[in-house]
C-alpha cells in the first residue's frame, strides 16, 4: 500500500465510532454565526488607532490628496528608490518621480531580482481590505499592490488604502475576500504594523526582516 | 572543538535523542537549580500571560469564538480522511504538489529527494514545530544539506547548539546577555558576522539577525515551511508570523516544500475567520500578528513556482484512534497553556524531553510517540491537575482530564509489561488497595491493623509524627510528614459511641 493509501485507512481505521451515515454538519455541527460585524464604535477611526498602537503611522485625507501625501511620506522617510506594481494609480506614479525618488516599475517578465529589490528603499501598494478591530491591512497582490516580494524586501511600505475597504471585524474581511482567494486563487498577506519581533525576553522589537517602517494613507 | 564538529555545515544540536530523555521528574530537579533560566522563564511568561489576558478581555465573544474553534477541529477529526482528500484535489489543481509521509523517516526521506532534486546544497527554514518533531534538520544535515533557521528564536537555539523550550518563543530560557553571547561567539562561523561593538538591547540583537540572515535569504533558492492551517475548500497554507522571515521564506525562493501534519486542516476558507481571530490572541498576545501568509499552490509571476505540500502522519492517526485522546489534534500550537502552567513556568520546556512541551506536550507527546520510553511515560504526571491550562485553551482541550487518561495509560502500560522489566512499587502497592478495599471485611482488618501502630509507636514509643524515613519511603517524608495513626478505626468508634443504631 502506498503512503497515501495507508494513512488514509489508518484514519478510517481510527475513525470506526464515528457513524458513517450522517451528514457532516449533523454529525459535528458548527454553531459560530459566520462574516458578523464587530461594534468598534467609528470603524475609520478605530482603525486608525490601532494601526499607530503598532507603532505605524497613519495619515487620513481626501482622494484629491492622495499623490501629494504618498510625496510627503517619501521624503518623511528619506526614501530615495521606489518599487511598484504594474497597476499603480499613474498620479501616485507622477508624485514619486515628482518627489524625486527613483521609481521602479515590477512587471511580469520583467520582475526585479531579489538582489534588486534589495536595493530598493520603499514600495507604494493599494491594498485588497482593512479590519478596525485589529488594525489589520490585507493585500491579496493584484497589480495596484504587486507580487508578494514587493510589500516585504524593502525597507519602507506606504500603503494606501481607501475609507470604504475598512471593515469592522476579521470576520468580515475573511468574507470579503473570500472570492479572490476561491475564485481568482491570489495569496493574501495579513500586516499588522511593521515586521516585529518578541522573541527576545518577550521585549517587542519593531523591524526584523520585513520593512521596518509602515506608512498608511487612509484615502477618505 | 572535535574534527567531525568542523565538518558539520549547521551548528550541532546537543547529542542524544529527546525520546531517551530522563523521565520529566528528573528533568525538572535539573532544570529548578537553573536560576538564570528560572528567573527568565518567570519574566517572560508572567509578561506573556498578562498580554494574553489583556487582549482576549477585548473580544466580547470569546468564548462563543473558542467553542467555534472546538467544534470546527472535530469536525476535522472527525471527517479526516474526506478533508485530506478535499485538500489534495484543490492544492493539486491550483498547481501545488502533495507527498504523503506515514512517519518521519519518510518524511525526511521526500524532503531530501525534493531539495536534491533542484541541485541545492542549502535550504532556509519558516519556523516549524512539525519539522522539529521529526528531526528534520539533523535528517537533512546527514545528506550534507544545511538547514538554516530563520525565526530569530530558532536562529538564537540553532546557533546555541541549543534546543528549543517553548513551541512559539523557542529561546524563552536565554535572556539578552546570553543571546549576545551566542551571536559574537557563532553569527560569523555560519555567516554574515554581527557587527563590531554588539551590545544587548534587543533592537540591536534582532538588528544582527536581519543582517546574518538577509545575505541567506537573498541567495536561498529553495525553502521549508510549516503551516498553521491547511484549507481544504480552497487547497491553500497559511503561515502566521510576526517577522517576515516567512515571508521571505515562502515569497523569494524558487521550490518550496512545506512539511504540515495531517490534523492542520481546516474545512473552509471562511472558518479562518475563527483561528485568526483565537491564534494571534492566545499566542503572543496581540490582536493581530504582523504577517499572515495565505496562498494556493502556484500563484502565476509571484514566489515560487514549485511548491510542494508533504502531509505528515508520524503517529497523529494513532491519537486519533483513541476517542478521547483524540482532542489533543485540536491543538493550534498558540502556548497559552505553557505560558499559565505552573508547573512549565518553573522548570521550562527542556525538562519534557519533547519538542511539544507544558501541559499540551504532556497530553501530546505520550500519545504521538507512544508509552514505551520512561520520559514518555512520565510527562501524564508533569502537572499538579490546576486546571488553569483547561481556561485559556483557544480549543477548549480538556487538558487535565487529557492528563488524567493517561495516567491511567500509564498504568495500563506498565501492567502489561513483561515481568522481568523492574519498576516502582506502585503497581503491587495498589494491588494491596484494590484488596483492602474490596471487602468491608478486609477494611476492618486494616483499621484494628493502624491501631496496632498506634499501640506500639504512640503509646508505647511516644512517637508522634513519622518524620522522614529512608529510600523508597523518603520520596513521600522528605516533603512531608506522616501524622500517628489514630488510636481506633472509624468502625471501632462507630461500635462503641453509635453501637445500639448498628
Amino acid at each position: 500500500m502506498n503512503a497515501k493509501d495507508e494513512i488514509l485507512a489508518r484514519v478510517r481505521s481510527a475513525l470506526r465510532d464515528v457513524p458513517g451515515n450522517v451528514a457532516v454538519a449533523e454529525d459535528s455541527p458548527v454553531d459560530w454565526k459566520y462574516g458578523q460585524q464587530v461594534d468598534v464604535g467609528d470603524v475609520i477611526e478605530t482603525f486608525i488607532e490601532r494601526v499607530i498602537d503598532y507603532k505605524a503611522t497613519v495619515i487620513k485625507c481626501p482622494v484629491a490628496d492622495v499623490p501629494a501625501e504618498i510625496a510627503k511620506g517619501l521624503k518623511a522617510l528619506e526614501v530615495k528608490s521606489v518599487v511598484i506594481g504594474d497597476g499603480v494609480d499613474e498620479k501616485w506614479r507622477e508624485a514619486i518621480e515628482g518627489a524625486g525618488a527613483k521609481l521602479y516599475i515590477d512587471t511580469p517578465g520583467q520582475q526585479l531580482s531579489a538582489l534588486e529589490l534589495n536595493e530598493v528603499d520603499a514600495v507604494v501598494s493599494a491594498a485588497a481590505a482593512g479590519s478596525a478591530e485589529t488594525g489589520t491591512i490585507v493585500l491579496d497582490h493584484r497589480p495596484d499592490q504587486g507580487r508578494r516580494a514587493l510589500s516585504l524586501v524593502p525597507d519602507s511600505l506606504i500603503c494606501v488604502i481607501r475609507a470604504d475597504q475598512v471593515y469592522s471585524s476579521v470576520p468580515e474581511v475573511v468574507t470579503k475576500l473570500g472570492p479572490s482567494v476561491k475564485e481568482d486563487g491570489l495569496p493574501l498577506t495579513w500586516i499588522s504594523g511593521p515586521s516585529a519581533t518578541s522573541d527576545i525576553e518577550l521585549s517587542r522589537v519593531e523591524g526584523v526582516h520585513g520593512p521596518r517602517n509602515l506608512y498608511v494613507i487612509v484615502q477618505e | 572543538m572535535t574534527s567531525t564538529e568542523l565538518e558539520r555545515l549547521t551548528p550541532a544540536p546537543p547529542p542524544g535523542e529527546l525520546v531517551d530523555s530522563p523521565r520529566f521528574q528528573v528533568s525538572a530537579r535539573t532544570s529548578l537549580t537553573n536560576t538564570q533560566q528560572r528567573a527568565n522563564l518567570k519574566h517572560a511568561t508572567t509578561t506573556i500571560r498578562n498580554k494574553r489576558a489583556r487582549v482576549v478581555g477585548e473580544v466580547a465573544d470569546w468564548q462563543a469564538l473558542r467553542t467555534a474553534g472546538e467544534q470546527i477541529k472535530n469536525r476535522v477529526g472527525r471527517h479526516l480522511d474526506e478533508y485530506l482528500l478535499e485538500f489534495e484535489k484543490n492544492f493539486t489543481e491550483a498547481g501545488g504538489i502533495v507527498h504523503w509521509a506515514r512517519d518521519a523517516e519518510e518524511a525526511n526521506r521526500i524532503v531530501i529527494d525534493l531539495v536534491e532534486q533542484t541541485g541545492e546544497k542549502e535550504v532556509v527554514k519558516v519556523k516549524s514545530m512539525v519539522t522539529q518533531e521529526i528531526d528534520m534538520n539533523e535528517a537533512l544535515e546527514a545528506a550534507r544539506i544545511a538547514a538554516w533557521e530563520t525565526d530569530l528564536a530558532e536562529l538564537i537555539v540553532q546557533l546555541g547548539h541549543d534546543r528549543p523550550s517553548h513551541i512559539v518563543v523557542p529561546a524563552l530560557h536565554r535572556n539578552r546577555a546570553e543571546v549576545r553571547e551566542i551571536f559574537l561567539r557563532e553569527m560569523g562561523r555560519y555567516g554574515t558576522p554581527p557587527p563590531d561593538g554588539l551590545d544587548d538591547t534587543p533592537v540591536n540583537l534582532a538588528g544582527a539577525a536581519r543582517r546574518h540572515l538577509r545575505e541567506k535569504f537573498l541567495r536561498a533558492k529553495t525553502s521549508t515551511s510549516g503551516a498553521n492551517f491547511l484549507v481544504a475548500e480552497t487547497g491553500s497554507l497559511v503561515v502566521v508570523e510576526s517577522e517576515g522571515n516567512g515571508r521571505m521564506c515562502l515569497t523569494l525562493p524558487q521550490t518550496l516544500i512545506s512539511v504540515v501534519g495531517i490534523e492542520k486542516i481546516v474545512p473552509t476558507f471562511q472558518d479562518l475567520e475563527v483561528f485568526l481571530q483565537l491564534l494571534p490572541r492566545s499566542s503572543t498576545g496581540e490582536r493581530m500578528n504582523p504577517y499572515t501568509s495565505i496562498w494556493t499552490g502556484v500563484s502565476k509571476d509571484d514566489g515560487p513556482q514549485a511548491v510542494h505540500v508533504v502531509l505528515v502522519d508520524n503517529g497523529r492517526t494513532n491519537v486519533l484512534s483513541d476517542p478521547i485522546g483524540r482532542a489533543a489534534l485540536r491543538c493550534i500550537r498558540c502556548s497559552a497553556c505553557l505560558n499559565i502552567c505552573p508547573v512549565y513556568e518553573r522548570v521550562g520546556g527542556h525538562a519534557y524531553g519533547s519538542v511539544y512541551s507544558g501541559p499540551i506536550g504532556a497530553i501530546l507527546t505520550p500519545q504521538l510517540r507512544g508509552l514505551a520510553s520512561d520520559v514518555d511515560r512520565s510527562l501524564p504526571f508533569a502537572s499538579s491537575l490546576c486546571g488553569a491550562c483547561n481556561e485559556v485553551c483557544p480549543v477548549r482541550i480538556p487538558i487535565t482530564d487529557l492528563l488524567v487518561h493517561m495516567r491511567h495509560k500509564v498504568v495500563e502500560a506498565k501492567k502489561s509489561d513483561p515481568p522481568h522489566i523492574p519498576h516502582t512499587a506502585e503497581p503491587q502497592l495498589m494491588s494491596i488497595a484494590s484488596w483492602v478495599m474490596a471487602d468491608g471485611k478486609h477494611l476492618a482488618w486494616a483499621g484494628k491493623g493502624t491501631a496496632l501502630v498506634d499501640l506500639i509507636l504512640g503509646k508505647g514509643f511516644k512517637v508522634k509524627k513519622f518524620g522522614p524515613m529512608p529510600y523508597p519511603l523518603s520520596r513521600w517524608t522528605d516533603a512531608r510528614d506522616v501524622p500517628m495513626m489514630p488510636e481506633q478505626s472509624f468502625r471501632t468508634w462507630w461500635k462503641k459511641n453509635r453501637g445500639e443504631l448498628a
